[in-house]
């Protein structure tokens, strides 16, 4: 219960003024498709040179909460993510701006980042001796096989069809493979200097959804007959809170997938909102409405990337091992004050880490309070005129892109993706599979490489991926949801015959 | 706030100070390309070393960090061995023995001959290491098993000649015995497999060691001397019987590209070492656990040549 004592320390004025920055900070340059988390923190680390060391964390870590929940503003409202961790928000988040419930769309979501946040922040203040040394088991072979899991997801992610889901994936995996192989130094498909570095994820997740939709919004022109402006309807706050709190089952998966993939050092939160989406939605009973603007959708994506912070720095703080890069920036801003995290952190520093965990919790609750302003006015975004609209995005796009690496090669990456990505959405293609599929093809295989060495090394690569219980777990776990896609698929195939049949028959009558 | 008062005032009264003065260089902000992500040790410490930059008995104008990462430094490095200018105003941090090995070993457009180096900043010996519970207790007791196991011992690092490969290559040629390298993407995830036991054992910096040190043990250091500042009792290689050198020290520092006009050269070559010495500097190193080593240009140009010469041997057939 120390925690407790240090609440006071982050309400005295100074502290609680840098909390409100950092939070609202956060919120815009989440919502900055481009300015993903890491990059976020990275840029207001020199700011916190000159502070104290728990004012300028109490910064970091405010920015680094409420930038995870301001990605999902754009990925709502423009269908494009602000960082890799809101890809699975833009599948029913936008299909409920559509519907002219963006403004209900944006309050649900911050409100289950509040509650997935505030889980996730008493998991690391609770659990963390527990879980710190469990989380270091985690070695090659599981993070392939989580990795594995992810690309079962992809499959079903495209509710369209599992071919194309499954085609775009494969696009993203091989995408992935193009750069220096940074494990065992080979250039692949590097076959213009501006491929030399490789595809960004961020530049690739800028192109691939943000330009399809802006080649989109300008073939629509000036023409006001198509010109189709979207409505919003107000949408009471309180009704929100609680049909955010009334989705039990959402939050709960939410949260609890976005602890462990935040607790795994290397799996990286950006695949917590996909798998949690996947899960919430296999056992819904709502399942069929899923990617066409069902609430629990938002609810599940959201709960699980803000659940995903807290433990992403129960290795960072207990063992000076950071989990994700987002957590390795944080360690060179407590580095600076000359703050090493490890187990003696919460004794010689008590004062700065309880501060700052505390006001981490404290900030969700602020980022809830800000958010809902936010969605109030963010709403109105899709009231511009399309082309306006379309200029502003691109100038964001191209923005966003250059500032990842000061590369104009990631501009020029950006740009061919996104045209590329228009023309395959011409043929039913669909953005979400292919990022995934960026996204887990170096885990899978820089695991699978590292993994295969030590076996070799040691009892052979079937006793080093197949046995052990965490193993075991996670190869059921991935056949299962293989499993559950092919049942489903049957049996949508079997009622949509039967529908067909019956039409079929009684056409006659 | 009096100092970027003074600042101001010494860059005012450069500006309006008449044609001879106003050809003194530098004149406006300078920038250093980082070919390391933001946040990473290089970015962490480049920023620290520069940060007094402005003051007028250094370079009296600031200095920028800008990051360009990928493939390992090579993309940042490319950049900046083909388009920077050659004016005094784009500078670069260099690694070595990364950009070295890597000029050595693959197709690039920077060597050590068509670059520059200005001073070098700091050093971080690469150190061996093994889980907290390890029946390794020295370098030794790893030979030993080694030997009645070849191949058996998994060792990590990050990623392929880097300084931690380099001096796992060293060790490996030195002991005779036959080690799995198990490459990593960057430091910490590779110590993170020591500590959790996914590798048997690992070369690591030894700032990120130090940091870890209660949930590890180390075993040697891969330099000329031991670190007195921050582990006094771990031996050398050398000590322990094993002629293993400096050659994989990551040496930091600051370098202009080749066709840099001599007077700049020689204006940075004086002033930025004596930058790096700063007692503000080398406090926040010493806070970040840095280990601070300050080398002009000619010690840099000798050691840039040594190691040259040592890598195309090493690296020779692999």
């Amino acid at each position: 219960m120390e925690f407790v004592s240090y609440f006071g320390a982050v309400f005295s004025p100074f502290p609680f003024l840098i909390l409100i920055i950092g939070t609202v900070g956060g919120l815009i340059l989440g919502a900055t498709p481009g300015l993903s988390p890491t990059m976020a923190v990275a840029l207001l680390i020199p700011f916190t040179f000159q502070m104290e060391p728990a004012h300028g964390l109490i910064l970091l870590g405010a920015a680094y909460t409420s930038s995870v929940a301001g990605g999902a503003v754009s990925a709502i409202l423009l269908r494009i993510p602000g960082a890799p961790a809101n890809i699975a928000t833009a599948l029913d988040g936008y299909a409920m701006a559509q519907k002219g419930e963006a403004a209900k769309a944006l309050q649900m979501c911050f409100v289950s980042s509040a509650v997935g946040g505030v889980v996730g922040i008493l998991v690391l203040i609770f659990l963390t001796p527990v879980l710190a040394a469990w989380a270091l088991g985690f070695g090659p072979s599981h993070l392939f096989w989580i990795a594995i899991l992810g690309v079962t997801v992809i499959a079903t992610l495209d509710s369209n069809s599992v071919v194309k889901g499954l085609l775009s994936g494969c696009i993203g995996l091989w995408i992935s493979t193009i750069g220096l192989d940074s494990i065992q130094g080979v250039e692949r498909f590097t076959f213009s200097e501006h491929l030399d570095g490789g595809i960004h994820v961020i530049a690739a997740l800028i192109g691939l959804f943000a330009i399809p939709q802006v080649v989109e919004m300008l073939e629509i022109g000036r023409n006001k007959k198509i010109m189709t402006l979207m409505n919003t309807a107000q949408h009471s706050v309180v009704d929100s809170i609680l049909e955010v709190l009334g989705k039990v089952r959402a939050l709960f998966i939410g949260s609890t997938v976005g602890v462990i993939i935040g607790l795994i050092p290397g799996a990286g939160g950006q695949i917590a909102g996909i798998i949690s989406y996947d899960q919430t939605r296999k056992f819904s009973p709502n399942r069929e409405r899923f990617g066409s603007g069902e609430s629990e959708g938002v609810v599940a994506a959201e709960s699980a990337n803000n659940a995903m912070v807290g433990p992403s720095l129960v290795p960072l703080l207990t063992l000076s091992v950071p989990g994700s890069p987002t957590a390795a920036v944080l360690l060179g801003g407590l580095l600076i004050h000359g703050i090493f995290p490890g187990p003696d952190l919460f004794t010689k520093h008590a004062d700065v880490a309880w501060t700052f965990i505390d006001s981490m919790l404290v900030g969700q609750i602020l980022m809830l309070v800000f958010g809902l302003y936010i969605a109030r006015l963010a709403a109105k975004i899709i009231l511009v005129p399309p082309p306006i609209l379309a200029s502003g995005i691109l100038i964001l796009a191209v923005f966003g892109s250059y500032s990842v690496q000061h590369s104009i090669s990631d501009v020029l990456v950006m740009l061919t993706l996104g045209l590329g990505m228009y023309c395959l959405e011409k043929f039913g293609y669909t953005a979400a599979p292919l990022v995934l599929g960026i996204i887990l093809g170096p885990i899978a295989e820089s695991n699978y490489v590292q993994g295969r060495i030590i076996a070799q090394a040691g009892d052979g690569m079937i006793s080093y991926f197949l046995t052990g219980p965490l193993n075991v777990t996670l190869y059921v776990l991935c056949l299962a949801s293989i499993g559950y896609s092919i049942v489903m698929e049957v049996r949508t195939r079997r009622q949509q015959t039967a529908v067909t049949e019956n039409e079929v028959g009684e056409e006659p009558a | 706030m009096k100092r970027i008062l003074m600042t101001m005032a010494a860059a005012l009264s450069v500006a309006f100070a008449g044609d001879a003065l106003a050809q003194k260089y530098p004149d406006r902000p300078v920038s250093v390309t980082v070919a390391y992500s933001a946040g990473g040790a290089t970015d962490f410490q480049a920023r620290i070393v520069t940060m007094v930059a402005g003051n007028a008995q250094y370079l009296g104008q600031p200095i920028v960090i800008i990051n360009k990462p990928g493939a390992g430094g090579k993309v940042g490095w490319n950049h900046f061995a083909s388009k920077a200018k050659t004016d005094g105003y784009e500078l670069a941090a260099y690694n070595v023995p990364h950009f070295i090995a890597q000029s050595i070993k693959f197709k690039t457009k920077y060597n050590i001959n068509n670059l520059e180096p200005i001073a070098n900043w700091g050093a971080d010996p690469a150190v061996f290491v093994v889980g907290k519970d390890s029946p390794f207790n020295s370098v030794a007791d790893v030979v030993k098993f080694a030997k009645a196991n070849p191949g058996k011992v998994t060792v990590s690092g990050a990623g392929l000649f880097v300084g931690h490969h380099i001096a796992f290559l060293q060790i490996q040629k030195e002991t005779g015995v036959k080690l799995s390298y198990v490459p990593h993407k960057g430091g910490a995830p590779a110590l993170k497999s020591v500590i959790g036991g996914q590798v048997m054992a690992g070369v690591n910096n030894l700032s990120d060691a130090f940091r870890s040190r209660s949930n590890l043990k180390i075993l040697g250091i891969a330099d000329n001397q031991r670190d007195k500042e921050f582990l006094p009792d771990v031996p050398t290689f050398k000590e322990q019987g094993f002629n293993v050198d400096d050659s994989s020290v990551n040496f930091r520092g600051i370098m202009v590209r080749k066709g840099t006009p001599k007077e700049v050269i020689d204006v940075l070559a004086a002033k930025v070492p004596e930058m790096f010495k700063n007692a503000r500097v080398a406090k926040q190193m010493k806070n970040g656990g840095s280990p601070l080593r300050v080398l002009n240009r000619d010690q840099v140009k000798k050691m840039w040549k040594e190691r040259q010469a040592f890598l195309t041997e090493l690296l020779k057939g692999l």
